[in-house]
């Protein structure tokens, strides 16, 4: 199994480059697939590799989106005066023009994101256990209302993005391979960083905070740096959503707590939270059997969400990686002491 | 901002957001005590607590529409809600007692998540209220009104406020429920039953959030998906007021109904809910700095 891997990967990594020409109809479908698995992995940073659960990480994904669209008008007519006109005024730009746009736009949304993570993070980063959960979930819908609230962006009608300018089917085959792209070199970007003294640094502080900060690690300054590397990002990623769903809705699609906000967080614990390649496997499972099933519930799939959010924290916290490393630990280069050995995830007991 | 001018010119219009916002507090006062409640006992922070205040409106709603006076509602959602709190412990909650912070946290977030759309599919999306059929007061010429049946739902809170009180400091299982906060493993070895009592106290939280929902039903409005707002509101309450202080819960309680009365009416209501939840994340920080100047931390 461990030797098969890399195979695997690469013939994975093959097929997302053909998919265009093999699949044309389900691009949309496999770009969002690529977006699940950066949502996973972000969330992991903070909420698996350093014990933070954060239920407000959809707030870095919404202002991402905000900056880009922001950005994309912007530079061309008055935010203020196209959004009035609630797509009314739909621009035409040329293919220079757009892509100059956009590329400005999602870096500006990358820099916007990572910065709004080091501001909040100084403060609510201090902020332990039950108490940031709780603070977190409170600045992701916070976050949404203001959004909803202010006219300059749409408000509650939301904000259209400008036309893509290429040809029929051209924009989808784009953003597809914008999201494999930013998917990918998010992976890699965190493997390095798990690889180095920033993972072992996070998972310090996962495992005893105070402990961390005796031996002399500045644990704030590595938490809030881990928030902003999500962040990052994650804003990148609101930036190309908004350009695939092509509206900005502030409660529905950019600040979205009850559909994106919620899947990150189930994705990361299904695959196995504060693993590598748990998000991964997590986000791909939870999108595909999403896409495949969730048509036949009628309208009750957000029903079918919580009942699986609870299903699975309850029974199964370990994630499918977990599961896998517990039954077959040599496969992970483990050697088991056969006495001894602890249960795994113990609790403290005799509360 | 244009309000905050009013404000001045008419002093008299912050009494009305002052009596107003006072007399809902008290309902926020009576969730966030039953949240303290089992996160005193039970060491579980129930993020479903909000959904359990609608749940319980929808009790005096359906009421209503048969024909009942929706304050019958309020007995009628504490029986319901017991009997839903008790089955969720049965089938959920025991299991996560024991369990770390992420889990009971994710879990009872899943029931919160579960419960909304439950109530938004059964239910219908709509904004519904439970009509009393009460007048209303005018004080000061009619610059300020006061609705008789927020008075009654005031009246209404501090009854069951004291009767729980009384509860939990006489009662013999209100004793057990005590005992078992202060120290779980002595009170099972004193032959207290730990997992009754968990059962009880979790099935008492969700008939305390039931009853006030009823009142919030006939006071103002509810909706599948503001059940979250009631979570945040009971647990800045508590924040604010530390576990286990009464007096503290009924005076965060009813502060916090009032400054959101007095944001909403600045801000515009539609910032009311940002507000809200931003009001949150800064009490958090700031209690937490104030902690962290003596190396500590909010635990």
């Amino acid at each position: 199994m461990k030797r098969a891997a890399p195979y695997v990967v690469a013939l994975a990594l093959g097929l997302s480059l053909v998919v265009p020409w093999l699949a044309p109809t389900y691009l949309t479908q496999l770009a969002f697939l690529w977006i699940m698995i950066l949502f996973a992995l972000t969330w992991d940073v903070v909420g698996g590799q350093m014990g933070y659960n954060s239920f407000g990480n959809i707030l870095f994904f919404g202002i991402g989106m905000y900056v880009t669209a922001i950005i994309q008008v912007g530079l061309f007519v008055d935010v203020g005066a196209y959004t009035a006109a609630s797509g009314a005024a739909s621009l035409n730009l040329t293919p220079e023009q757009y892509f100059g746009g956009l590329f400005l736009g999602l870096g500006a949304a990358a820099i916007a994101a990572a910065v709004a993570a080091a501001v909040l993070g100084a403060g609510i980063l201090g902020v332990r256990g039950h108490y940031f959960a709780i603070a977190t979930l409170g600045l992701g819908i916070a976050a949404g209302e203001i959004a909803s609230g202010w006219e300059y962006v749409g408000a509650g009608s939301g904000m259209v993005t400008p036309l893509y300018p290429g040809a029929v089917g051209g924009r989808e085959e784009f953003f597809y391979y914008l999201s494999f792209a930013l998917a990918v070199v998010t992976f890699l970007v965190l493997r390095r960083l798990y690889a180095g003294r920033f993972g072992l640094a996070i998972n310090a502080i996962r495992d005893d905070e105070d402990k961390a900060e005796a031996m002399g690690l500045h644990t704030t300054r590595y938490k809030t740096m881990a928030w902003c590397v999500s962040a990052l990002f994650l804003g990148i990623a609101g930036g190309i959503v908004g350009n695939i769903v092509g509206f900005i809705d502030p409660r529905d699609v950019a600040f979205a707590g009850a559909t994106y906000g919620v899947w990150m967080v189930l994705m990361a614990i299904l695959g196995g939270k504060g693993t590598l390649w748990g998000p991964v496997i997590g986000a791909i499972v939870f999108h595909v059997t999403q896409e495949l099933f969730w048509t036949y519930l009628l309208g009750w799939q957000r029903v079918a969400l919580g009942l699986l959010i609870v299903v699975i924290v309850v029974f199964f916290p370990q994630g499918i990686l977990g599961w896998a490393r517990e039954r077959w630990p040599e496969q992970f280069g483990e050697t088991v002491d056969a006495e001894g050995e602890a249960p795994a995830g113990g609790g403290e007991g005799g509360r | 901002m244009d309000n905050l001018d009013l404000l001045f010119q008419a002093p008299i219009l912050g009494v009305q957001l002052l009596v107003d916002g006072i007399l809902v507090g008290a309902v926020f006062a009576l969730a966030a005590y039953g949240m303290a409640l089992v996160w005193g006992v039970m060491n579980i922070i129930n993020v479903a607590q909000g959904e359990f205040v609608i749940l319980g409106g929808y009790v005096a709603f359906f009421l209503a529409q048969a024909g009942i006076h929706p304050l019958f509602g309020v007995p009628a959602a504490a029986v319901v809600l017991f009997a839903l709190g008790w089955a969720l412990y049965r089938l959920v909650i025991f299991r996560i007692v024991d369990r770390d912070l992420f889990v009971s946290l994710l879990a009872t977030f899943g029931v919160s998540i579960l419960l909304a759309q439950f109530m938004n599919e059964l239910f219908g999306a709509d904004v519904q209220s439970a009509e009393s059929g009460f007048g209303t007061w005018f004080f000061f010429d009619a610059m300020v009104t006061v609705a008789q049946i927020k008075v009654v739902s005031f009246v209404a809170v501090l009854v069951l406020g004291l009767v729980l009180v009384v509860f939990l400091k006489r009662s013999r299982l209100g004793q057990a429920i005590r005992a078992t906060s202060q120290n779980a493993r002595a009170a099972r070895i004193m032959g207290i039953d730990t997992d009754r009592v968990y059962a009880f106290t979790f099935a008492l939280n969700a008939a305390i959030c039931g009853a006030a929902g009823a009142l919030v039903a006939m006071t103002w409005v509810i909706h599948p998906f503001i059940g979250l707002a009631y979570t945040v509101r009971a647990f800045t309450v508590v924040v604010v007021a530390g576990l286990g202080n009464i007096g503290g819960v009924v005076l965060a309680g009813l502060g916090l109904g009032a400054v959101e009365n007095f944001a909403g009416f600045i801000l515009g209501a539609e910032f009311q809910a940002a507000f809200l939840y931003s009001l949150l994340v800064v009490i958090l920080i700031g209690r937490n700095l104030v902690l962290a100047r003596q190396r500590k931390y909010l635990k």
